[in-house]
């Protein structure tokens, strides 16, 4: 397929994930704050710090606002147009991207991603905003869960798929990994997760900005830091851990280069299958002993650097003839240049 | 029928009522079942197909506007009937008009017959805008020139089709036909189902069909792309529809590259060589080495591969030249001297400011005459003398005798009309029909083509950059 389709929608889905992991992110800890004594101005600074922190956006969040109040911090991630990563620059990315492929997309799929870029442009959604902020939120949700379900149900298993699929499970474990760093900026006295301790609502919100609560109490009797750390690190089987998200990644880059698991063709294949190696035999131990926030650092690192050899691999890619000898390669500065308009994270 | 109570046909050609009220045979089983639907449940119908193109995402781009808005092209519910004996007509006066300028282009581009034969004076033809002498001696596949035309046509008040222009460059909206018909085929499936009207489904299957014939390859399917100027093209919509309705690929030009006079698109598995190119984008700013050196919408080299017949290119390059007014006044003449027939559809009557009996009569009767520019279109660079101010007239004056080649003149034909639902109230409204030809192995029309509808009162403009919607077109099996 051609090279820039399958940047584009590899970029459309990134940008659909993120918009869905922003909106269970604030309405969980919209939620969560209702749990709390009144906070004064302070506090609440205090508490929305480290989710703007853990978004990497901290910067472009002081330039644009005076202060970290939730009005300010929710309308940041929500619908702020300066902000190219709030819930509605990345709904209008996603749809933008969308367009310029919509030769490859279903119709119904197409429709659904339409139809949530015109809800969050509408009155109604500035409407649910001020008055039942949830119900915004869960159409968001709702919505991106139908497109995803529309895209597994109408797109051949085919490479189209497989960038789909990439970029889906790249952005997930990348917002796995920053979700699980709220905790690592939390207050002093607030970080534990024990029951009864201080810090437990701050661990239960994390858990359910991953979707994982159910889940996780399936396995587990107790909360404690150490089991939700390793439930979203490393297990093998719930859809949103660290682990599972690579493992669905690494898949993808062998289906699409035709190479067999545990062997490499590329630079992008060796990069996945050595954090997927150190992932499958990893242990929390391990994450401790580096510190979580250190740990969890490295790895938005790593999935950077597969981010950046996909590109190279794929889109950027030296340019040979397929089917006939090979002549020269030419400039690849001007390709390079209309592909880098997306952004990673 | 309430709908339709109190309509008024006025003094022009109405498609559904004669001039004493009386409805058309041809539109009467489609009016009877109209007559079923009250108001309310029409307009709720209506809302419907409108919400059904904006979640399409058919829109259009509102320019300077920085919200981003975007409008669904109007779009107006009540169809355009048409029996099928005056569709034969204008099928067989289309294929004869189409296999004419074919002829003509390959002859100006070869041996120049009819100009040494002053069928055609040389003078206009060298000095067409779109003319293009450096590809004279180039050959084309199949010697086809135009393979996708859409010749605009109108009907005057005495009934009669005549060709207006013809669109033998990247001629657009056959996506509208398409969906204007599945659009209303959701809205009133019912009413379809009785009437009997042919299908228009077609049409990308033909597209595809022409490109394929087309192929420089022989061996194997051959690569077609649809090259679009981006996104961000109004008619981008369109790309998409038709490249997704072929199962091609859509590529912009960054996606094409040229290596030793091959083209290649670039894939995730490295170039892949490309063979038919059914580009969307005009001979100006299809490759920045030969034409506009500020293009980055083409590809560089892309006329060296065309030269060497490595690829073909839907339409051809340098077809511009047909679409000159002037040269459309020699249409007939063309296919009296090519084909050796009188021409099945007239075109209107036309007069050349170049020749000095023509210019002396334009001169003379400037308000009561159309004056057009030889190159533009959409409307523009227009004069309608009986509408226009002394002022206007007078710097059309000015211009024509500055300039006369491009300058031509035509008596003002009032359009036929069609009921249109108005704000309220059904009233008539002036239309136009595009139709849309493919030249291939052979030639095919689907039945019926774009009918465009001026949707301001009394406004004989149909072009949807200046207020105009679109309408289905019905072409009845009998």
């Amino acid at each position: 397929m051609l090279s820039r389709v399958a940047n584009t929608l590899y970029w459309m889905v990134r940008y659909v994930e993120r918009a869905d992991n922003l909106a269970r992110l604030i309405d969980v800890n919209q939620q969560l704050l209702l749990d709390f004594e009144r906070l004064d101005s302070e506090r609440l600074r205090g508490f929305w710090q480290p989710i703007i922190l853990s978004t990497g956006d901290e910067e472009a969040f002081s330039k644009l606002y005076d202060d970290s109040g939730s009005g300010e911090v929710i309308r940041f991630l929500t619908d702020d147009p300066r902000n190219l990563n709030s819930i509605t620059s990345c709904i209008s990315l996603a749809r933008e991207n969308a367009r310029t492929v919509r030769d490859q997309l279903s119709d119904e799929l197409w429709e659904e991603l339409n139809a949530l870029y015109l809800f969050t442009r509408s009155d109604e959604a500035h409407r649910l905003l001020e008055s039942d902020p949830p119900k915004y939120y869960e159409n968001v949700r709702r919505s991106v869960m139908t497109f995803l379900g529309i895209a597994a149900s109408t797109i051949s298993r085919n490479e189209a798929w497989e960038f789909m699929d990439l970029g889906r499970h790249l952005e997930r474990a990348d917002k796995t990994t920053r979700f699980l760093d709220v905790s690592s900026y939390l207050p002093p006295g607030e970080e534990g997760a024990e029951t009864g301790s201080p810090g437990i609502l701050h661990w239960t919100a994390i858990l359910r900005s991953c979707g994982a609560m159910g889940a996780f109490r399936a396995g587990h009797h107790e909360l404690s830091a150490r089991g939700i750390v390793d439930f979203l690190i490393f297990s093998k089987e719930f859809p949103r851990s660290v682990r599972y998200c690579i493992e669905r990644v690494d898949a993808s880059l062998h289906l699409i280069s035709g190479t067999p698991r545990g062997a490499f063709s590329n630079e992008v294949e060796r990069e996945s299958g050595r954090v997927l190696a150190d992932l499958n035999f990893g242990s929390t131990e391990d994450v401790f002993a580096t510190g979580l926030h250190d740990y969890l650092d490295k790895l938005q690192e790593r999935f950077n650097q597969i981010g950046a050899e996909i590109f190279e691999t794929y889109v950027l890619m030296p340019e040979r003839i397929q089917s006939s000898p090979g002549p020269r390669s030419s400039s690849q500065s001007d390709v390079a240049a209309w592909q880098m308009e997306q952004q990673q994270q | 029928m309430e709908m339709f109570n109190g309509y008024d046909s006025g003094k022009f050609y109405d498609e559904m009522f004669g001039t004493d009220g009386t409805v058309r045979t041809h539109c009467e089983p489609l009016l009877k079942k109209f007559s079923t639907l009250n108001q309310r449940d029409f307009l709720t119908r209506k809302a419907n197909s409108e919400l059904y193109f904006l979640r399409q995402g058919i829109t259009f781009n509102v320019y300077h506007d920085n919200q981003g808005t975007e409008r669904i092209f109007p779009f107006d519910p009540i169809p355009r009937v048409m029996p099928a004996s005056e569709w034969d007509h204008l099928e067989a006066g289309l294929t004869q008009r189409i296999v004419a300028l074919n002829l003509f282009l390959h002859d100006i581009y070869h041996d120049q017959q009819i100009l040494k034969d002053e069928v055609i004076p040389r003078f206009y033809i060298e000095q067409a805008k779109h003319y293009r002498p450096e590809f004279r001696g180039v050959d084309v596949a199949g010697d086809i020139y135009i393979h996708i035309c859409g010749s605009d046509l109108i009907r005057g008040t005495d009934g009669v089709y005549y060709v207006l222009e013809d669109n033998g460059r990247c001629p657009s909206g056959a996506s509208y036909l398409l969906e204007n018909r599945n659009a209303l085929k959701r809205a009133f499936p019912a009413i379809f189902e009785s009437v009997g009207v042919r299908p228009v489904d077609s049409y990308p299957r033909d597209l595809l069909n022409m490109l394929h014939h087309i192929s420089p390859r022989r061996e194997g399917d051959p690569i077609c792309v649809l090259l679009t100027p981006g996104c961000h093209n109004s008619a981008y919509f369109e790309h998409c529809y038709l490249a997704r309705e072929m199962g091609i690929d859509i590529v912009e030009g960054k996606d094409l590259v040229v290596v030793d006079k091959f083209v290649y698109m670039r894939t995730t598995r490295g170039l892949l060589r490309v063979d038919v190119i059914y580009r969307r984008i005009d001979d100006d700013f299809i490759d920045p080495v030969v034409f506009r050196k500020d293009s980055v919408l083409g590809v560089p080299g892309l006329m060296n591969a065309y030269r060497s017949g490595n690829v073909s290119l839907a339409n051809a390059v340098g077809t511009g030249v047909a679409d000159d007014k002037v040269i459309y006044y020699f249409v007939p003449k063309m296919i009296e001297y090519y084909l050796g027939q009188k021409p099945i559809l007239p075109n209107v009557p036309t007069y050349l400011a170049s020749e000095e009996a023509d210019m002396k009569f334009i001169l003379n009767h400037l308000p009561e005459l159309v004056v057009k520019a030889a190159n533009e279109s959409g409307g523009y660079g227009m004069l309608m003398g009986p509408s226009a101010s002394k002022d206007e007239i007078e710097k059309f004056r000015e211009r024509i005798i500055a300039d006369p080649r491009n300058y031509i003149a035509q008596p003002v034909i009032s359009l036929s009309r069609s009921p249109t639902w108005c704000d309220g109230a059904m009233e008539g409204r002036h239309i136009d029909l595009r139709p849309y030809i493919i030249y291939g192995k052979d030639v095919k029309i689907v039945p019926g083509g774009l009918t465009r509808v001026a949707l301001t009162k009394d406004s004989l403009i149909v072009n949807s950059s200046q207020g105009g919607g679109s309408k289905d077109t019905w072409v009845l099996h009998h």
